[in-house]
């Protein structure tokens, strides 16, 4: 076991490269997506693709948020040296209500059916469902809520990064006891909030439908997506000569399990039995939401998932060493990033058109007018889809090293570090 | 045996003889160490001697200790995993065998499945066997963790000659042992006496079989 070097525990010149090359490309991406939409008019496929983005970043920094409140609450010892990471990744949240900002205001305007259809009088008034469902999805209700969600979420990283980084300065005790005493209470807001974030977000694109599990398979994502990053940025970070001797084999196969237990299983569990009770009951209403999903190129998504989210990483992660070998951990946590953003995509962008599902005569006939190419159901991979996520992940990269750039990337001053520098499975 | 005789220490000699007075063979030797810093560098000593038939017996798991010890890592998970694959496959094809089978033997015994079709489905549909498959899966992993421990671990073992004595009584409350079996290929007595003595221990035992 190598000591605590603690003349590498500070970001140094990586945090303005970090800034720098983040930054860049995140507005290059965003300014690209713009140019693009702006160049073609296509601002439907825009606003898609800026919600998909949106949500791969919210999801890292939710599931950063979460875990770093979980810590607390169980008084962990074993995670003080990797928390600072965490907290840096849900910091992203103090600023990520910014980028949020132009679809409420979208919404605000009365364009929200660009990405909701409830936002349309038009389709409202031909829709008995969504008549009474209106009370609850509205664009003044809608935009109270996302205000409130992204408030929470801004003061709960303010607050729990800001006492561990004031800890570093003044060692003061009361900090940690100050944090676990508003995890419990921060968590509960932070079930509810991100639930119905994922509701009225995600789950309403699609309006009539509705799934109890979604809030969960949201949640799901979101901590698939935060564990592999944390893996990929302690693994960057220690590559480049920083953290020495803080985050140790032991860390990784923590953090290995974690990614395990929830990116892998706890999200097949959940995706399985939202999609078997459906599947059962098979109710036009909420198969509704899997027909576009399967139909088309999405089957061959909706496949790669089951294979690529489940199986695979399900037989790379069971054993000890893949865990503990940092080469093999970070290739399989590229690849659940990857995987993750895919379960977004696949979340954000299929629709069947409404008209289109009306004047088909069978399945069969729908089924065949989608492989056609004759009903489209959202599958137009369009350069906008890639350089919104990238230019998204840009800022959540510059967001994160902005955050780190001037403190400990160990809390020095936690009661527990000492414990946690000394973890060693059994 | 009383609680208080547990702390005691060995009265006598005599209790670890046997009274009929036939001589004992002796089963090994056992080095008494205080603390875990103590048996964890006389393991490495004991494993770079190339012992193979030793053992340490402490009150609590000592970290590092097993690795002092060069004790391989268990083989036990891969077990597990052919374990649930077993549970997974037995599954799958009972609820398949069951749901569509349809076979005659012979050309003269009809075998057909009860075949019960809900909804509309396909008799095989997987959607539906998964809880069956995941609980069995379940079920036959935990039974080969438990049983698989078991028998790894030579369990139950209703003899052994270290609580034969009452000299290693401590070992479950505040005392750290090493012992060295005698019938280990490198086992000379000297030698193997001189090696435990070199460990600095606070005692040395005599184990009989």
């Amino acid at each position: 076991m190598t000591a605590l070097d603690r003349s590498t525990l500070s970001l140094g010149g990586l945090g303005s490269t970090g800034m720098a090359g983040g930054g860049l490309i995140g507005v290059g991406g965003i300014g690209a997506t713009i140019a693009l939409a702006a160049s073609s008019s296509s601002w439907a496929v825009f606003w898609k693709s800026y919600l998909f983005g949106f949500m791969v970043i919210t999801g890292v920094s939710l599931g950063a948020l979460f875990f770093v409140m979980l810590q607390h609450i169980t008084r962990a010892g074993w995670s003080v040296s990797l928390r600072r990471l965490a907290e840096g990744l849900a910091s992203n949240l103090r600023w990520l209500w910014l980028a949020f900002v132009p679809v409420i205001v979208m919404v605000w305007m009365g364009e929200g059916a660009i990405l909701y259809p409830w936002a349309d009088p038009a389709i409202v008034s031909h829709d008995v469902v969504l008549q009474k469902k209106a009370g609850y999805l509205n664009p003044t209700f809608w935009s109270i809520r996302a205000i409130c969600f992204l408030v929470i979420w801004a003061a709960l990283a303010q607050f729990f990064v800001g006492q561990s980084v004031g800890q570093d300065h003044d060692g003061d005790l009361a900090r940690t006891r100050r944090m676990q005493t508003a995890a419990p209470v921060g968590i509960m807001l932070y079930a509810l909030s991100q639930t119905f974030a994922g509701v009225d977000w995600v789950m309403s694109l699609e309006p009539t439908w509705f799934s109890t599990m979604f809030g969960v398979y949201w949640f799901a994502v979101s901590v698939t997506g935060f564990f592999s990053c944390l893996i990929l940025f302690a693994t960057f970070l220690q590559s480049n000569g920083r953290m020495q001797g803080a985050i140790s084999k032991e860390h990784y196969q923590d953090m290995g399990k974690l990614l395990f237990a929830f990116g892998v299983v706890f999200w097949a569990y959940i995706g399985y039995s939202q999609y078997m009770l459906i599947w059962y009951a098979n109710i036009p209403i909420e198969t509704g939401w899997f027909l576009p999903r399967q139909m088309g190129n999405w089957k061959w998504v909706s496949l790669l998932l089951v294979f690529g989210h489940f199986m695979l990483p399900f037989l790379l992660l069971v054993s000890r060493w893949p865990k503990r070998w940092n080469k093999s951990l970070s290739v399989i946590a590229v690849w659940m990033v990857l995987m993750m953003i895919v379960d977004v995509y696949w979340l954000v962008m299929p629709t069947l058109p409404v008209k289109a599902a009306h004047d088909a005569e069978s399945l069969i006939q729908l089924m065949d007018q989608v492989d056609s190419g004759a009903v489209s159901v959202g599958w137009n991979l369009s350069i906008l889809n890639f350089t919104a996520v990238v230019g998204m992940l840009g800022l959540l990269v510059a967001g994160t090293f902005m955050a780190l750039r001037r403190c400990s990337l160990v809390p020095v001053s936690d009661p527990r570090l000492s414990e946690s520098l000394d973890f060693e499975n059994i | 045996m009383s609680a208080s005789d547990l702390h005691s220490e060995p009265k006598t000699i005599i209790d670890d003889m046997s009274n009929d007075g036939t001589p004992t063979k002796l089963w090994g030797l056992a080095a008494e160490f205080t603390t875990p810093a103590a048996i964890t560098s006389a393991a490495k000593k004991v494993r770079e001697a190339n012992y193979r038939w030793w053992d340490c017996h402490v009150p609590f798991p000592v970290h590092g200790l097993d690795f002092a010890m060069g004790v391989q890592y268990t083989i036990l998970p891969i077990i597990v995993f052919f374990g649930g694959l077993t549970g997974t496959c037995i599954a799958l094809l009972l609820q398949i065998f069951t749901n569509s089978l349809e076979v005659n033997i012979w050309a003269i015994v009809p075998v057909v499945g009860y075949q019960f079709e809900v909804s509309g489905k396909p008799l095989i549909s997987l959607p539906a066997f998964i809880p069956v498959t995941f609980e069995l899966t379940v079920l036959l992993s935990a039974l080969t963790t438990v049983g698989g421990m078991f028998l790894l671990n030579k369990l139950p073992c209703l003899y052994h000659p270290v609580l034969k004595s009452t000299k290693m009584n401590r070992m479950t409350d505040d005392r750290f042992y090493l012992v060295i079996e005698s019938r280990d290929p490198n086992f000379v007595r000297p030698q193997t006496e001189a090696l435990l003595e070199s460990l600095d221990p606070v005692a040395i035992h005599e184990l009989e079989d």
